[in-house]
């Protein structure tokens, strides 16, 4: 079977009629124009019948809010939608999203390759945690494809890597990627959370499946937990025998062969009926509601935080008591050229700098500043600091700090919509004051 | 019916049309098997008010969903309005044929072939006769689709539309 493109003739609506409209039509029965919360665990079916076509998937509806919930359901079709993607499957956080991602792949002992640069966060889920299911990554530099190439091996079922990485300055070559795991039949997966589908769309340039952390910019306001995986439908599940999950008799289904009776809808059916029946980590209707309404102004927002973390850079950039800024949107970035290609309409809102002086004048900086919140986030309407190497990549080893651009005078930025005055002057005292 | 229809990109307007205006549906290559994809769509289809109609030669005589499964279209004998194809394209053009002959004793308006089935020869002799032609699609996906249940499960339907939709209540 081959992977079957949408040929949908609807009219290809633009990104901002999409982020308000897609996936949420008026409630019909009420009228209802903004989503409703739907607070509620489970639904009542019609007849026994009814229930039995419900739990042998042969119909679409609701049994229980473990596996669907309506409310979650319109934000898995806003994103999939943003995305460009076929289906998405919408969980508890970033980090369930790349479990559910990995468990519809992967068997014990089996490998795959990720970027060395990723959010410290998933190189320990990834090195430490996955290791207890006997799922072996290899973590490589991707900047060099040839790295990517060498570490390939028959038991390796995906390629793992941030479109921008967190926390600083670091594109990745995804077009290249691509075409190396489509050599090697297997998808390559795209973490999407710090540019967002407004500034980057991963399966345009051959992702097959896109993850977030939906508690950052698609949220938009550090209220709510929460992570998606998006299938983007093109992958053939089919084409060797690496993914028996999928396209084998399933036996945690009564041997239902997903991509057999799915098609391109296989990966989310699967991600709903066995990922989140299974793993349990479900999002919350009300943290779907509040990033319903984070997408609704995902694109101004994003312009915003682009265009005042561009000129955060410059002005730290050009100031004296600054050692160095690693943020891609400036020309001295060795990832300018990159970030130009795959996201022409901003380098995202988070990057890193350090300032001589090294780690104790680094640590004085985070504590000086008064309009900066000194916290472990990214991507909220406030502006943030944090020092990564004692904190989010604290579990790391020094090697592995470095390599994830971390080091210990590594000072992490992720600007928010204050005044952009206002933030350079905060951060201009905050340096100055030693 | 104006101009060529263009196989790679059907409107949703004609595709609510068909599936609003079909009542019963021959299924060519059904399987009793309850785990397969042909299963699937009648159980479905059914559900959603169709009359369905399996053909399968190997299980002729047999029930599938309460309904006779036939050997063959000829054999059907009552007036049906579609004929959906779970066979290769290969066989779709034979059965295809077999449906244009059929056409004005069984009343039939419409040839549906599944995903991934596709033969454009054959879909211009059915046009030809004056049948409707659909290749590629899954009607079960298209009435999910077209009726916000496709978005119950997280998927992309690209349906954009600030109208309330009518609900049948009860």
């Amino acid at each position: 079977m081959n992977p079957k493109e949408e040929k949908a003739a609807a009219p290809k609506f633009g990104f901002e009629t999409r982020m308000i409209h897609a996936g949420a039509q008026p409630e019909p029965v009420t009228g209802a124009r903004q989503t409703p919360i739907h607070q509620n665990t489970s639904y009542v079916f019609h007849d026994a019948e009814h229930a039995a076509s419900l739990f042998n998937l042969q119909t679409f509806g609701f049994i229980y809010s473990r596996l669907t919930n309506p409310t979650v359901a319109v934000l898995e079709e806003r994103i999939a939608s943003l995305e460009d993607g076929r289906g998405s499957t919408c969980c508890a956080s970033g980090h369930a999203a790349q479990l559910l991602a990995f468990f519809a792949l992967m068997e014990p002992g089996d490998s795959f390759i990720a970027s060395n640069r990723l959010y410290g966060g998933s190189i320990t889920q990834f090195g430490k945690t996955f290791k207890k299911f006997d799922w072996r990554v290899k973590f490589v530099d991707v900047d060099d494809p040839q790295n990517v190439r060498d570490a390939l091996s028959p038991d390796c079922k995906a390629i793992f890597v941030e479109s921008l990485a967190n926390p600083g300055g670091v594109v990745s070559d995804l077009e290249a990627l691509s075409n190396i795991a489509k050599e090697a039949g297997i998808p390559l997966i795209v973490d999407n959370t710090m540019a967002t589908p407004y500034l980057c769309r991963p399966i345009e340039w051959g992702a097959d499946l896109v993850v977030h952390s939906t508690t950052k910019f698609l949220s938009g306001n550090g209220t709510s937990l929460g992570g998606c995986v998006v299938d983007s439908g093109n992958f053939d599940w089919a084409q060797n025998d690496k993914f028996p999950g999928l396209a084998a008799p399933e036996p945690a289904y009564h041997g239902l062969n997903f991509y057999e009776t799915f098609g391109d809808m296989a990966f989310t059916t699967h991600a709903h009926a066995i990922g989140l029946r299974d793993l349990g980590s479900t999002m919350a209707p009300m943290n779907a509601f509040q990033t319903i309404l984070g997408c609704e102004t995902l694109a101004l927002r994003m312009e915003r935080h682009c265009e005042n973390a561009r000129k955060v850079a410059e002005f730290l950039e050009a100031h004296p008591a600054v050692a160095w800024v690693s943020c891609a949107a400036l020309p001295s970035s060795p990832y300018h050229a990159l970030a130009q290609k795959y996201l022409p309409k901003g380098a995202g809102a988070v990057f890193t700098f350090g300032v001589k002086g090294g780690y104790e004048a680094g640590t004085k900086v985070v504590e000086n500043c008064e309009i900066f919140s000194h916290l472990a986030n990214i991507g909220d309407a406030r502006s943030l600091i944090l020092h990564p190497a004692s904190t989010t990549h604290r579990q790391l080893s020094e090697e592995q700090q470095q390599a994830a651009g971390a080091g210990p005078d590594v000072i992490r930025l992720s600007i928010g919509l204050e005044t952009l005055e206002d933030l350079i002057a905060d951060l201009d005292q905050a340096i100055s004051n030693p | 019916m104006s101009g060529k229809i263009d196989h790679d990109s059907y409107s949703d307007a004609s595709l609510r049309n068909l599936l609003n205006s079909v009542k019963s549906v021959a299924v060519v290559g059904a399987s009793p098997n309850w785990n397969r994809p042909s299963y699937f769509v009648m159980k479905y289809l059914q559900d959603k008010g169709y009359r369905i109609l399996p053909v399968n030669p190997r299980a002729a005589g047999e029930e599938i969903l309460g309904e006779k499964v036939y050997a063959s279209l000829a054999e059907i004998p009552e007036n049906f309005d579609m004929v959906d194809v779970f066979r290769n394209s290969e066989v779709a053009g034979a059965v295809t044929d077999e449906a244009i002959a059929l056409k004005d004793s069984k009343d039939i308006k419409a040839i549906w072939m599944q995903l991934t089935v596709r033969n454009d020869a054959a879909a211009a002799r059915a046009e030809a006769a004056g049948l409707q032609v659909v290749m590629d699609r899954c009607p079960k996906i298209e009435f999910g689709r077209l009726n916000s249940e496709l978005s119950w499960g997280g998927f992309n339907s690209k349906v954009i539309s600030a109208k309330r939709r009518k609900v049948r209540i009860g």
